[in-house]
């Protein structure tokens, strides 16, 4: 693996080939905000707040750092004013979910994102597929699966497989970043049928 | 559907997991809707999770997990259809027949079902009902067209 | 059927086609698109087989069920050749008539021809009427002589003619550089140029390379894929196996729409047919050269038109747009280079290699070179397909051959580029159509819905509308556009339903700039246009909404009121019996009144009130007036 040089945020960064935006400035302390990344599981680019601006000047493009490769000669800056607007908004919508989770009300805080800005949707699912693709690529178990799509989509665990599987393993929850409750709400309403 | 069908059905297509959504639109078409034990044969067969189908069979229109009526209605609310008014006649629908678009009622008599664009915009508002086309709708006269139904 | 071994031979049985075929004999032919069948051209097509046998003629008349003409409006057509006596709005009476006066006399039936709407005059030749005479039909204009169930009617017009030019006289490299030349451009959405993608894909490695037909024609009011599919699925294969044999691919798909089942039916057709006659399969024309097509049908999922989408569906999954930085030419379906046009531009590949690049440039403009056809519907007279060279001006197509608007209403804008489009309005309309020119006035070709809307068309619920639609095709993967559409649509409802409040109109610009700029695909991105063209041109009509409660265009259901004009009414009772919901109070030479609080607004007493009162009218923004009170809604004599 041959290593490549990047800026981030006007820092010299080093990187592998193959090396994600994100896990280089990861590897160099620089901190990117995520909800569906996981090391453990492939780039989904579901959540879209670890956006960052590429280049310089007029021909800045915005990419997402999880699933953007780094290249030689690449320039990432991490925030401006219009990435902290979008992470921003990102933010306001999701706590239009789970208006009193903890790690969002850690990025609103640091962003001045408010929480009531949109209507209150309700469900804690922000959709970010944590619980599923771990379940799907680390588990290899297909308990807990995605059902129907856009704004009508949610998380749903086939009973079959989640009567033998879950009770002993349930190691989706602590990854579910509003509420472990919400697997578990989930879990229980498919069992109970 | 029995799992002969089914098995049928997926030899056809030689059994590729790739093949899986049109297996199951084949079972759709002919059964009308996807039962769950048709689901299970086609995940075992063709080896894919039973989650990865349920999210296909979810997020596909064309695909049912449950009963359909006799009688299946396709209000187009393509953008032609739109402006000429087919909001008014989905409106006489609902009321007439009770049921919001996506339902069946319980006589298992209409299915309602939105669709965007049939593809006759000279004829809009169009309705469909079991494959044949009503054109030029007019929400006075789409009550009529209902009672043709048994 | 023998395979067909050699160019040589190819040319031979097209001449024994021609050869076999009587210009003299009468043959009638008759349009049978979806959209005709559904206006009644299958009952008239069983007409025409039944009379012609009733009265003799089975030698002497034959019937051809070609695709779509273009003209829905007036459908079903009927040509009869020879002569070219063209008629329109065809039903199941017409047909003794045409059979025995036209097909038998030659004589021509005045009253089904098309009448000019201003100078009143018959016109007899398809041609020659205003609709078809101010459009280049290069890609279209095959429809209307061939049956697209006969490989030998295709075959007949010069069909594989280019296949069997470039497999045996043009490299793969001068089939690729011919179309690079062109500058065809993709007719699906983006306008890429095609050639570029051909060359990216030839050049990438890969075990296996791809030639994809994108048929997920899905944007709504949109139909022109579907009526080549139906119409001259040879084309399109045609195209195909050029793109295979430039870029050395020996598999391709046609992912069609699954609501299309005559299109499925007839590709499907034609592709066992090509098989038959030579031109897909192993060693096509004797050549060595190998190419199959797998037709897999959608399931009902519009995001599926986005190529990473499409290409997921093709592997069996859902279909959700892949997050991945690199273009699909070079890794895609299975990870190998594929090269995904839409149903038109492959079309338009056999033009090119047969009459070369600078015949095809010289139509269009600079940036965009040859026809587009454009599904024009809506609020327009002649509702159709249409094609026109690029750089035809869009009130050339909305007036000189869409005839322009009925019922004497006033034209509001154009909408074009299907739910990633905008609203072009009136000042606007000098625009030549183009890629670049129609992006630059905030809307786009997308793949050629034109969509006409009046001065009873509210924008804002327009808007609304095309957001709805999103919402629902929305994958739902990432949240700019599944959480950002969801608070869009209800703010936009909230407005065209008299809820709308200050700060609405920058809480949906600040969510458009996030999904503009962070959503995952090309859906998500481009969602947001129809909402900012429409508050690019007409905010007054939002600001109308949010701060009178008042629609401008007198179209938002839950802000304007049914009332009748007491010093009109005549008491004729027509809305009172055709109103469903009881909601007409009246009588016999009684001034009749709306019952507010049972009208469902459907308007069905606005239309079925006579024109020579026009009593009904439509409110907005003001208080509907008290009603009369009962004992002086008596009509006197006198008014």
């Amino acid at each position: 693996m041959s290593e490549i040089l990047l800026e981030i945020d006007g820092q010299k960064v080093k990187a592998k080939t193959g090396m994600t935006v994100l896990e280089a400035a990861k590897a160099a302390g620089i901190r990117i905000p995520t909800l569906c990344y996981h090391e453990k599981l492939e780039p989904y680019g579901g959540c879209r707040l670890c956006i960052v601006e590429l280049g310089a000047g007029e021909r800045k493009k915005i990419v997402v750092s999880c699933v953007y490769l780094a290249e030689e000669g690449l320039v990432v800056t991490t925030r401006s004013e219009k990435i902290d607007r979008i992470r921003r908004t990102i933010i306001e919508l999701y706590l239009a979910h789970a208006p009193d989770a903890f790690e969002l009300l850690e990025l609103a805080k640091e962003y001045g994102a408010d929480r009531d800005r949109f209507a209150k949707e309700a469900s804690f699912c922000v959709h970010c597929g944590l619980c599923v693709r771990y379940c799907a690529e680390v588990k290899k178990k297909f308990a807990v699966g995605f059902v129907d799509r856009g704004t009508r989509k949610e998380i749903s665990f086939v009973p079959e497989i989640a009567a033998e599987e879950c009770w002993d393993c349930k190691e989706c929850f602590p990854l579910c970043p509003t509420e472990a409750l919400q697997a578990a709400f989930v879990l229980m309403r498919a069992l109970s049928l | 559907m029995d799992n002969d069908r089914v098995d049928q059905i997926i030899d056809k297509h030689n059994g590729e997991a790739s093949s899986l959504i049109q297996v199951l639109l084949e079972i759709q078409s002919e059964h009308h809707w996807l039962p769950k034990s048709a689901l299970e044969r086609v995940g075992e067969r063709l080896q894919v999770p039973r989650t990865r189908i349920l999210h296909i069979a979810t997020f596909y229109k064309a695909f049912s997990l449950v009963p359909k009526g006799r009688h299946e209605i396709n209000v187009c609310m393509g953008t032609a259809c739109h402006v000429r008014g087919a909001g008014r006649v989905l409106d006489v629908i609902e009321d007439v027949i009770g049921i919001k678009p996506g339902e069946t009622d319980l006589e298992l008599k209409f299915s309602l079902e939105t669709v965007n664009c049939l593809g006759c915009c000279a004829l809009g508002p169009v309705l469909e009902i079991d494959g044949t086309t009503h054109g030029k709708m007019a929400p006075g006269e789409t009550a009529d067209v209902l009672l043709n139904y048994e | 059927m023998a395979k067909i071994n050699s160019p040589v031979e190819l040319e031979e049985f097209r001449k024994a086609i021609l050869n076999r075929r009587d210009p003299d004999k009468s043959c009638i032919t008759l349009c049978s698109g979806s959209a005709c069948n559904a206006s009644g051209s299958a009952a008239v097509a069983r007409c025409l087989e039944e009379e012609i046998e009733k009265q003799g003629l089975s030698e002497s008349v034959e019937i051809r069920k070609t695709g779509c003409h273009g003209f829905c409006e007036r459908g079903p057509i009927i040509v009869n050749n020879p002569g070219g006596v063209c008629y329109l709005q065809i039903q199941p009476e017409d047909v003794p008539e045409i059979i025995s006066e036209t097909a038998k006399e030659k004589r021509v039936i005045d009253r089904l021809l098309y009448t000019d709407p201003e100078s009143g005059e018959k016109i007899t030749h398809e041609g020659d009427i205003p609709f078809y005479k101010n459009q280049q039909r290069m890609v279209f204009g095959p429809n209307l002589s061939i049956d697209p169930k006969s490989i030998d009617d295709y075959l007949a017009i010069d069909g594989y003619a280019a296949l069997s030019k470039a497999l045996t006289g043009m490299s793969d490299i001068e089939v690729l550089e011919e179309v690079k030349k062109s500058n065809l451009r993709g007719r699906g959405g983006g306008g890429f140029p095609a050639g570029q993608k051909w060359e990216g894909s030839r050049n990438a490695a890969g075990e296996a390379k791809y030639v994809i037909v994108n048929a997920d024609e899905g944007d709504p009011g949109a139909y022109m894929d579907r009526a080549i599919l139906e119409g001259n699925p040879h084309s399109i294969l045609e195209g195909l196996t050029l793109g295979a044999y430039a870029i050395g691919a020996h598999e391709g798909y046609v992912y069609v729409r699954q609501e299309y089942p005559l299109a499925v039916e007839n590709l499907l057709l034609a592709i066992e047919k090509a098989e038959e006659y030579g031109f897909l399969g192993k060693n096509i024309l004797g050549t060595g050269f190998d190419f199959k097509v797998i037709v897999h049908q959608g399931a009902g999922a519009f995001v599926c038109g986005e190529s990473t989408a499409l290409m997921t569906a093709l592997e069996g999954r859902v279909g959700e747009p892949r997050p991945k930085y690199v273009r699909s030419n070079i890794k895609g379906l299975w990870n190998q280079p594929s090269v995904l046009n839409n149903v038109e531009t492959w079309a338009n590949v056999p033009l090119i290699i047969n009459k070369g690049a600078d015949w095809f440039t010289q139509f269009g403009t600079e940036g965009s070179k040859g026809t587009k056809i454009f599904s024009l519907v809506g609020k327009i007279t002649n509702t159709g397909l249409v094609e026109v060279p690029m750089g035809t001006t869009l009130k050339d197509i909305i007036y000189k051959i869409g005839g322009g608007i009925p019922g004497g209403k006033k034209f509001k804008a154009v909408q074009t580029g299907g739910p990633s489009g905008g609203c072009i309005p009136e000042n606007l309309l000098d625009l030549e159509v183009g890629f670049d020119e129609l992006t630059k006035a905030g809307s786009m070709m997308g793949s050629g819905g034109m969509i006409v809307l009046d001065e009873d068309t509210c924008m804002v619920d327009v808007a609304r509308y095309f957001i709805e639609f999103l919402t629902d095709e929305s994958c739902g993967k990432c949240t700019p556009c599944r959480e950002g559409l969801r608070q869009m649509l209800r703010i936009l409802t909230n407005i065209t339903e008299g809820r709308g409040q200050e700060g609405d109109l920058e809480l949906l610009e600040t969510l458009a700039e996030t999904a503009t700029e962070a959503a995952l695909c090309a859906l998500g991105k481009s969602a947001p246009n129809p909402f900012l063209s429409t508050l690019r041109y007409f905010r007054d009509e939002y600001v109308a909404h949010i701060e009178e409660k008042r629609c401008p265009a007198l179209s938002c259901k839950e802000l304007i009121n049914f009332y009748i004009d007491p010093e009109k009414c005549r008491g004729c009772g027509s809305c009172l019996r055709k109103c469903p919901a009881d909601a007409i109070i009246g009588g016999k030479k009684l001034i009749h009144i709306v019952d507010q609080d049972k009208c469902t607004k459907c308007g069905t007493c606005f239309d079925a009130c006579p024109d020579k009162f026009a009593a009904v009218t439509k409110l907005s923004g003001v208080p509907v007036p008290a009603a009369v009170p009962e004992e002086e809604r008596t009509i006197k004599k006198s008014k």
